[in-house]
């Protein structure tokens, strides 16, 4: 009991730190180690919900492998000048009032509707075997997405690899 | 127990989090990682209404969005790759090619 | 003991224990480890190995240490330096973590996650971010292009190996190693032989995973200096060092879980008692290994020329005296002991022929060039797993559906797999101009 909330928080607190230390750096290494780490507790976080397969798959597939690819491009494309310029945009702080605004519209609504969403009471019927439920719900119900998604993949590898590719 | 507005307004901080860096900052990649950090906050909302209703849809649609992060940041790194050989730069603020 | 215990830590006491144990025989062992296969490099180039320090060489690895702990810590110039210093701490922590997963016999396991084979597989794909963020922390040439040559073939292998386990998985039905070693149990045979395919095309992701010869051009002596360890020395090189050697335990217990039966003796449905007793035959395999190896080190002592050498190989012989009376003891203690202790035996005995394969392969194979190691992950060894699983789902269709015999629906299926690897390896041996040139730019 005590544990889960020790846990829920350090999760919180890490995902949120690394996530306002990524989105600050100057040194884009940096950001992309801040961002793993962000990944890495919303992965923690996922096992917290009983979610032990999506808990796998996002450090294999995001922190894994989104993430080593996206640092191989950073190192290929690392600019020393680009250490001294200006980081932020013009638009800092038109941007950073509309976020406000947003966020304030979000947490309103979240904050009039919480007696009616009942959010306090969880229901506990979580299938045990999380993986096989998974595995069910997405070769049954959802065979449909699957296929599209492995098609999306498969038009994804091609853009990548011939965007990529040097003139030969 | 955590309740599940815990969750819910940790996924609306990341979320706020990875709006400010898509709009704010001016190199491309860091853009892209904010964008990823958006989609993590948008299943991190999935899975606590999955466990919330105690079904794993929510669950199987978060697998579905990491599948989609995945397929959009392979594309949208080759093309920085792309335009980076062509134009030596990746600030945003120097892609202005099709500006008048 | 039961009592002292208040009842909300009980359950994190035992697994704690074990955590404290493994993170503090760990790097004990692989340094023993090299030792090991500094000898065995030795034996099979027909000389004799360490011998100086410690008799037979025995202290080497202590003395390693020692002079790794003391080695000037250089850090380069313009290195960036919370990289530098935190790519070896990544590599060491997920290598480690990986160990909370893996069961040493049927008691011995810190978390029986039920998605435990996973889980290993992702924190070993973790490891990745320690090679390449010290390779590019070093700020050199050689250790950036060596990181990124480490970091595409481990990726690119780390598919066809985790392709390799589904053909076991489809057979075990769960991803809980508890489970799978449970299901090599109910079927009576180990995966290997269900899956030969699967087990070879694991193995050989696995020595990839593992920088490993010959696959170990990113930390070859004679390639890119030494890679991505080219400007670390002293205890941070060690880390690495610990990180490769606790990564190939690993991935030898997986293979040792998933294809070799984990911790089940061979024959483990065979019940033949010897008459009169309850003591079945093939339960007294492991105090004979140890009397047999005893008798060998009784036999070698007198003929040591130095003293001590034969002071230390009779020590031994005791030592394989004592294990195979703990051995045979616990044949008469309670049934949950007896499987915790015969099963620990086996399953570190399946680990250690697994890793002495490894050592055999590093001194027998030529070292592959980057781009021949490229094309056989890309284009031989994922079509051949992805078309094995394919098969696998053949054959258990024909077993479960059409009633065959589960031997002829795996053998039948395994044939075919075979016939498609044939194909594969004889379009990949063709001359190269009817090939298109390789167009990686690392």
């Amino acid at each position: 009991m005590i544990l889960n909330q020790i846990l829920f928080y350090f999760f919180a607190l890490l995902a949120i730190g690394s996530a306002i230390l990524m989105v600050t750096r100057r040194n884009i290494v940096h950001s992309a180690v801040f961002l793993i780490s962000t990944l890495l507790a919303t992965a923690g976080i996922f096992l917290q919900l009983q979610a032990e397969f999506l808990f796998v798959v996002q450090i294999i597939l995001y922190v894994g492998g989104i993430m080593v690819l996206f640092i191989f491009v950073i190192m290929l494309v690392n600019l020393d000048v680009a250490l001294r310029q200006i980081q932020f945009n013009r638009q800092k702080y038109v941007a950073g009032v509309l976020t406000l605004v947003l966020a304030t519209q979000v947490f309103f609504a979240l904050w009039v509707a919480r007696a009616g969403l009942n959010l306090t009471n969880p229901a506990d019927k979580m299938p045990v075997r999380n993986t096989e439920a998974i595995g069910d719900a997405i070769f049954q119900r959802y065979m449909l997405p699957f296929e599209i998604a492995s098609v999306l993949l498969l038009v994804a590898m091609i853009g990548a690899v011939v965007m990529a590719k040097r003139r030969v | 127990m955590i309740p599940t507005e815990a969750y819910l307004i940790l996924s609306l901080a990341l979320f706020t989090i990875g709006v400010v860096g898509v709009l704010t900052r001016r190199n491309v990649i860091i853009v892209l990682m904010s964008i990823e950090l958006i989609l993590n906050a948008v299943n991190i909302n999935l899975v606590a209404f999955s466990r919330h209703f105690g079904s794993v849809d929510g669950q199987v649609f978060a697998i579905f969005i990491i599948t989609d992060a995945a397929a959009e940041a392979a594309v949208g790194l080759g093309i920085i790759l792309a335009f980076f050989r062509n134009r030596e730069t990746v600030l945003a603020d120097e892609m202005d090619m099709l500006k008048w | 003991m039961g009592h002292l215990i208040p009842s909300s830590i009980a359950p994190y006491v035992l697994p704690v224990v074990y955590a404290v144990v493994i993170v503090a025989v760990l790097p004990l062992l692989a340094g023993y480890i090299v030792l090991l296969e500094r000898k065995v490099m030795a034996d099979m180039q027909a000389r004799l190995g360490p011998m100086r320090v410690g008799p037979h060489g025995l202290l080497q690895p202590i003395a390693d240490a020692v002079k790794l702990l003391l080695k000037e810590d250089i850090i380069p110039a313009n290195a960036d330096k919370l990289m530098f210093w935190m790519a070896p701490l990544v590599s060491v922590t997920m290598a480690l973590l990986a160990y909370a997963a893996l069961p040493i016999g049927p008691a011995f396991q810190i978390a029986d996650l039920n998605v435990g084979l996973l889980f290993i597989l992702g924190i070993s794909s973790l490891g990745i971010y320690g090679i390449v963020l010290g390779g590019w922390a070093s700020n050199s040439h050689y250790s950036l292009l060596g990181a990124l040559r480490s970091a595409a073939q481990l990726v690119s292998y780390e598919t066809a190996a985790g392709l390799g386990l589904v053909s076991a998985l489809l057979l075990a039905g769960s991803l809980s190693m508890k489970e799978i070693v449970q299901a090599q149990y109910d079927q009576g045979t180990w995966f290997i032989f269900s899956v030969p395919v699967g087990f070879f095309i694991y193995m050989v992701g696995s020595i990839a995973e593992t920088n490993r010869a010959p696959f170990d051009l990113p930390e070859a002596e004679s390639e890119l200096v030494a890679g991505y360890m080219t400007e670390y020395s002293g205890f941070r090189w060690s880390l690495y060092f610990l990180a490769e050697y606790a990564n190939m335990i690993i991935v030898a217990g997986i293979a040792t879980t998933l294809f070799l039966g984990g911790w089940l003796r061979p024959f483990a449905r065979w019940h033949d008692h010897f008459p009169g007793t309850s003591l079945e035959f093939f339960d007294v395999i492991p105090s004979l290994v140890f009397l047999a190896a005893a008798g060998y080190c009784f036999y070698l002592a007198p003929k040591q020329p130095v003293q001590i050498q034969k002071i230390v190989i009779a020590a031994f012989g005791a030592a394989c005296l004592l294990l195979a009376g703990a051995m045979a003891a616990a044949l008469f203690a309670s049934p949950a002991v007896m499987a915790g202790i015969h099963g620990a035996f086996w399953f570190m005995a399946k680990v250690v022929a697994y890793l002495y394969a490894f050592l055999w392969f590093r001194f027998t194979f030529p070292r592959y060039r980057f781009d021949q190691l490229m094309r056989l992950g890309w284009r031989f060894l994922i079509p051949l797993a992805l078309v094995n699983v394919i098969d696998v789902g053949i054959a258990i269709i024909l077993r479960q559906e059409l009633g065959w015999s589960p031997f002829w629906a795996m053998l039948l299926m395994t044939l075919v797999t075979l016939g498609v690897a044939m194909w594969l390896a004889s379009e990949g041996a063709k001359p190269a101009s009817t090939l298109q040139p390789a167009d990686t730019e690392i």
